[in-house]
C-alpha cells in the first residue's frame, strides 16, 4: 500500500475522529465509543475506496455505504461532513430538533442511503441493494458495517445465508469488532463465538484485519472488491472509543456525555493520534 | 415530589424475585436501562442475557413460561413489541402463556436517539392481541402495583414504562384494580381521559381549564386493556365530553380504545396524541412533548373546542 495514501487517509481518520467529538457536543448522551471504532475504516471507504460524489449524489452507480449499527452514525456524519455533502458547522446540530443529523440514519440526511437504527437490518438492505445492482448491470459495491453486539441478531445470519445463496460477490460486510455492546464485552454478555468461522461456513470470503492499522484496512477493502464468486467479509479487530483514552474499551462510554474538559483533552488527544 | 418510573420498576422486580422463585428476567443488552439488572445482580442464576436478540428473547420466555416459570422479558419498548411482533402473536399469546413484557423508554422518552428509538404504536399492536393485558403506568406507585398485578395474572402482560422522573400522583392506598378506570380528579363538563406520562399532564390541563370556568374531570386508564365499557362510563359521570389524551399515536391506542368501549353510546370526544408521525431527537423530553402537542396547553384548547361545538 502507497504510503502516501496511507498517511493521507490518517489525516481523514483524524477529522473524522473530530467532526464525531463535534457531533457528540458537551453534556449530551450520545454514542462515542462505536463511532469512534469504526472512524479509520468509515474514513477509508469515503475517501479512498467508494465511488461517490457530493455533487451528484444520486449517480446511479455510486458505491453504497449502510451503517447498520446505527447508532454509530456520528462517524458517519463526520465523513460526510469533511466530503462536502453539508457545511461541518451542521455537526453541531446533530440530534437537536428538526436538524438533517438525527441521532440515527435517515435517508433524508444528504449521502445517507438507508435508515438504520433498530440493529441486525442494515445487512439484509445491503443484499437488497447488491441485487438490484446486479439487475441493472451496475458495477457499484455495497458495503456494509456491523457491530459484534449487533450479530447476535438473527436477521444479520438470514442476510448472511441469503447473500451467500445469491453469490453476491458486489456486497461487502464490515464488522467492527470492538468486543464490548452496551451493557459490558461481548465474550461476558453474549459470547458468539468464532465470527470469521462463522462467515466462513456460510460461504463468505472472509478477511481478519486490525482496523485501526489504516494500510491493513486499504488493503482489506481492496482485497475484498476483488472477491469473486461470493459475498465478503472484513473482520476488524478495534477498540472501543478508539483515539479518547478514558473512553477506550470502556462500555460505559458505548453512550455517553463527555463534560466541557473532557471534550477538549479528546480533541487534544485525537490531534496528537 | 417525583419518582423514577425506571427505579420503581427495578425496585418492584427485585421485591417480586425475591419473594418467588419462579420468576426468572431476560433482557436483550439493555438491562441497564431496563433495570433487570436488579435481578442480574441479586440472583444471577435467574438471569438470562439474551444479546441483543429479541425476537429470539420472547421465544425463549414462552420456553421459560412452558416449564412453570413466569419470564419477564425486556427491552426498549420499541424493540420489545416490534421487532419481536410474531413471536409475541405466535409463541405467547395464542397460547395465553404467561410472559411478561416490559417496554421501557416509551413514547417519546428517549429524546435524542430519535424516531427507530421511539415508540407510538406499541399500545395499538399489544391491544390487539386477545389474551394480552396491557398496563400504562402514570407515576412510580402504580409502576410498582403493576408488577405486581401483572405477576398476579396467569397470562401474558405488557407493561409500558416511560425512562423519566414524573410526579407522584397515587399514594399506598389507591386502589388499583386491572381495568379499573381511575378517577383522579372530579369535574363535570369534560373528561380527560389520560393514561401514562399524559395523566400528570392533564392534571395540569385541568387546573387551567378551572380558571377559564370549566370543570375537568380526570379519568386515568392504567391498563388499556381490558376495557369495560360500564366502568369507563361509571367513571365519566355526567360529563358531555371526552378528551383522550396519550403519548402514542391516536390511531388504535388509548382514544381508540376508548371510542370502541363507548361506540354503542358514544359522547363527543377530541383525540390528544401523536398525530400520524414518527418521532425525531431534541436535546430534551420537554422539547419533544411540545413539538408533538402533547402539553398542557393543548389538551385544555382541545377541550374548549369539544365545548364549544
Ligand atoms: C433491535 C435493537 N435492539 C437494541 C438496540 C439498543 N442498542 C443500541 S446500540 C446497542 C449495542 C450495540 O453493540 P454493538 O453492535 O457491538 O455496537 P458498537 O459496539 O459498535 O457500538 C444496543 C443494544 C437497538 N438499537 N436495536
Ligand atoms: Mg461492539
Amino acid at each position: 500500500m502507497n504510503q502516501e495514501t496511507v498517511s493521507a487517509m490518517k489525516e481523514k481518520a483524524r477529522a473524522v475522529r473530530l467532526g464525531i467529538i463535534d457531533a457528540l457536543g458537551v453534556d449530551k448522551r450520545g454514542h462515542l465509543g462505536g463511532s469512534m471504532s469504526c472512524a479509520d475504516i468509515v474514513a477509508a471507504l469515503y475517501f479512498h475506496k467508494m465511488r461517490h460524489d457530493p455533487k451528484n449524489r444520486f449517480m446511479a452507480d455510486r458505491d453504497r455505504f449502510i451503517m447498520s449499527k446505527g447508532h454509530s452514525v456520528l462517524a458517519q456524519y463526520a465523513a460526510l461532513a469533511e466530503a462536502g455533502y453539508f457545511p461541518r458547522e451542521t455537526l453541531l446540530k446533530t440530534k437537536t430538533l428538526g436538524s438533517i443529523l438525527q441521532g440515527h440514519p435517515e435517508r433524508e440526511t444528504p449521502g445517507v442511503e438507508a435508515n438504520t437504527g433498530s440493529l441486525g437490518q442494515g445487512l439484509s438492505i445491503g443484499v437488497g441493494m447488491a441485487l438490484a445492482g446486479r439487475l441493472d448491470k451496475l458495477n457499484y459495491r455495497t458495503w456494509v458495517v456491523l457491530g459484534d453486539g449487533e450479530l447476535a441478531e438473527g436477521q444479520v445470519w438470514e442476510a448472511v445465508t441469503a447473500a451467500a445463496a445469491f453469490k453476491l460477490d458486489n456486497l461487502t460486510a464490515i464488522v467492527d469488532m470492538n468486543g464490548i455492546q452496551a451493557v459490558g464485552r461481548t465474550c461476558d454478555r453474549y459470547n458468539l463465538g468464532n465470527i470469521r468461522g462463522k462467515f466462513d461456513a456460510f460461504g463468505w470470503k472472509t478477511f481478519e484485519i486490525d482496523g485501526h492499522d489504516m494500510a491493513q484496512v486499504l488493503q482489506a477493502l481492496d482485497d475484498a472488491s476483488e472477491v469473486r464468486g461470493a459475498p465478503s467479509a472484513i473482520i476488524a479487530g478495534t477498540v472501543k472509543g478508539k483515539g479518547v483514552s478514558f473512553a477506550e474499551n470502556t462500555p460505559a462510554y458505548h453512550n455517553n456525555l463527555l463534560t466541557k474538559e473532557q471534550q477538549e483533552a479528546a480533541r487534544r488527544e485525537i490531534m496528537a493520534m | 415530589m417525583l419518582m423514577n418510573l425506571r427505579a420503581a420498576y427495578g425496585e418492584a422486580l427485585l421485591a417480586l424475585a425475591g419473594e418467588n422463585k419462579n420468576v426468572v428476567a431476560l433482557d436483550a443488552d439493555l438491562c441497564g436501562s431496563t433495570q433487570s439488572v436488579v435481578v442480574e445482580k441479586n440472583y444471577p442464576e435467574r438471569y438470562f442475557e439474551m444479546g441483543i436478540g429479541e425476537q429470539n428473547m420472547i421465544s425463549v420466555a414462552a420456553g421459560l413460561a412452558l416449564t412453570g416459570k413466569i419470564p419477564f422479558a425486556h427491552s426498549f419498548s420499541v424493540f420489545a413489541t416490534g421487532r419481536p411482533f410474531d413471536q409475541i402473536r405466535q409463541s405467547v399469546c395464542l397460547p395465553n402463556l404467561n410472559v411478561k413484557i416490559v417496554g421501557s423508554s416509551c413514547g417519546l422518552s428517549d429524546f435524542g436517539d430519535g424516531a427507530t428509538h421511539q415508540s407510538f404504536e406499541d399500545l395499538a399492536t399489544m391491544r390487539v392481541l386477545p389474551h394480552m393485558t396491557v398496563l400504562c403506568p402514570a407515576d412510580g406507585i402504580e409502576v410498582k402495583w403493576a408488577v405486581r398485578a401483572a405477576a398476579a395474572i396467569d397470562g401474558p402482560v405488557y407493561i409500558r414504562l416511560n425512562r423519566n422522573d414524573l410526579p407522584v400522583l397515587f399514594d399506598e392506598k389507591t386502589s388499583f384494580e386491572i381495568g379499573k378506570p381511575l378517577v383522579v380528579k372530579e369535574g363535570n363538563d369534560v373528561a380527560l381521559v389520560c393514561t401514562g406520562t399524559m395523566t400528570s399532564i392533564a392534571l395540569d390541563a385541568a387546573a387551567l381549564l378551572e380558571q377559564q370556568g370549566i370543570s375537568a374531570r380526570v379519568v386515568h386508564l392504567g391498563t388499556i386493556k381490558p376495557l369495560c365499557g360500564k366502568s369507563l362510563r361509571e367513571a365519566l359521570g355526567n360529563v358531555r365530553g371526552i378528551v383522550s389524551c396519550e403519548e402514542h399515536t391516536i390511531y388504535g391506542g388509548l382514544g381508540s380504545a376508548v371510542a370502541e368501549a363507548l361506540c354503542e353510546a358514544p359522547l363527543p370526544m377530541k383525540m390528544v396524541g401523536i398525530q400520524d408521525r414518527y418521532g425525531q431527537s431534541a436535546v430534551c423530553y420537554e422539547e419533544l412533548l411540545e413539538c408533538y402537542g402533547l402539553t398542557k396547553e393543548a389538551v385544555a384548547k382541545a377541550a374548549e373546542a369539544l365545548l364549544k361545538k
